[in-house]
């Protein structure tokens, strides 16, 4: 069993209203500093079996063709592991 | 005539689908999403509302169900077909036609009876109109904001693929005020507005909308 990621991002030139309504709210809250805020969707996807690159690929298709679409947004596929790595990098390591 | 109008789970807008087709002296016929079959219909109209909840993005999933499998191959060879509002957006999931609809820029639901101009009377849902004729139906969206690349934009301006613009202050933030479009053929036609609200004076502003429906009717008369 392996868990793939799927993140999905609207593209840069791309209006985001949520964004800029999560990004209005913060001052009232007290956070400063923020400049923008734009908000995706991340997609976790359970694979039966091994994580072959055909199956990598077939999970590509997958974002290409329902999970994103392709005029207005970006995706990016990466195994759990690589995620989790990456999110630990972000927040200074120590994850198990 | 029989123009068909396709039921998703969360559609609102079918009924009065159904009856702006008989108000224009066409016979409704119902389908439904889960069907592999257009019962022999001349004409699709997709109706408003909100299939499938909107999950995921709007149209994203209805676009797979079986009925859009009939739709799309139908469209292709030239058989008319109408987006609504949700409608226009699972033509935009589909390819059907270009472009894509995101929430309105200011962030609020809109609601209200909008002026539009009819900018290209080409098409077999816009044929019984003048080009240029101003007309008033009623706008209701949170996703109504059209969006395309410039290369598509000046595609669409250039091919004259601009059905209808909204006059006055652009009430969703679409690119170029652009209220419709068509395909390269003329056939499919993704409108936000709702015609099928403006079909008769008791109640909502007016019968400009009638024209989209007539329009089909004339166009499948010609053929």
């Amino acid at each position: 069993m392996a868990r793939v990621v799927v993140d999905v991002m609207l593209k840069p030139e791309i209006l985001d209203p949520q964004g800029k309504a999560v990004h209005g709210a913060l001052p009232r809250l007290g956070f400063d500093g923020i400049t923008d805020v734009r908000q995706g969707k991340r997609f976790e996807l359970e694979v039966e079996g091994e994580l072959t690159e055909e199956r990598l690929d077939e999970i590509r298709k997958i974002a290409e063709t329902l999970l994103s679409n392709p005029v207005i947004e970006d995706f990016e596929v990466s195994t759990l592991r690589q995620a989790q790595a990456a999110a630990s990098s972000a927040t200074g390591g120590g994850a198990a | 005539m029989r123009i068909g109008v396709v039921t998703f789970p969360g559609s609102l807008d079918d009924v009065d689908a159904r009856r702006a087709v008989t108000f224009a002296g066409a016979e409704p016929v119902a389908l439904w999403h889960g069907d592999h079959d257009l019962r022999g219909v001349d004409a699709v109209v997709l109706p408003g509302g909100f299939s499938y909840g909107d999950y995921l993005r709007c149209g994203a999933i209805s676009r797979f169900s079986p009925v859009m499998t009939e739709v799309v191959a139908a469209a292709r060879h030239g058989m008319p077909v109408l987006g609504i509002c949700n409608g226009f957006q699972i033509l935009c999931e589909s390819h059907l036609l270009p472009g894509a609809l995101i929430r309105n820029d200011h962030r609020r639901f809109v609601c209200r009876d909008q002026p539009l101009r009819i900018e290209n009377n080409r098409t077999a849902w816009t044929n019984d109109y003048d080009e240029g004729a101003e007309v008033i139906i009623v706008l209701k969206n949170g996703e109504g904001g059209y969006v395309a690349d410039e290369a598509t934009l000046d595609m669409l301006e250039g091919a004259g693929r601009v059905v209808a613009r909204y006059l006055g202050d652009n009430p969703n933030g679409s690119l170029h005020a652009i209220a419709g479009i068509t395909n390269d053929s003329g056939n499919v036609v993704g409108l936000m507005p709702h015609p099928e609200h403006a079909i008769e004076d008791l109640c909502g502003p007016g019968t400009d909308g009638l024209g989209f429906f007539t329009s089909a009717i004339k166009a499948l008369t010609r053929v």
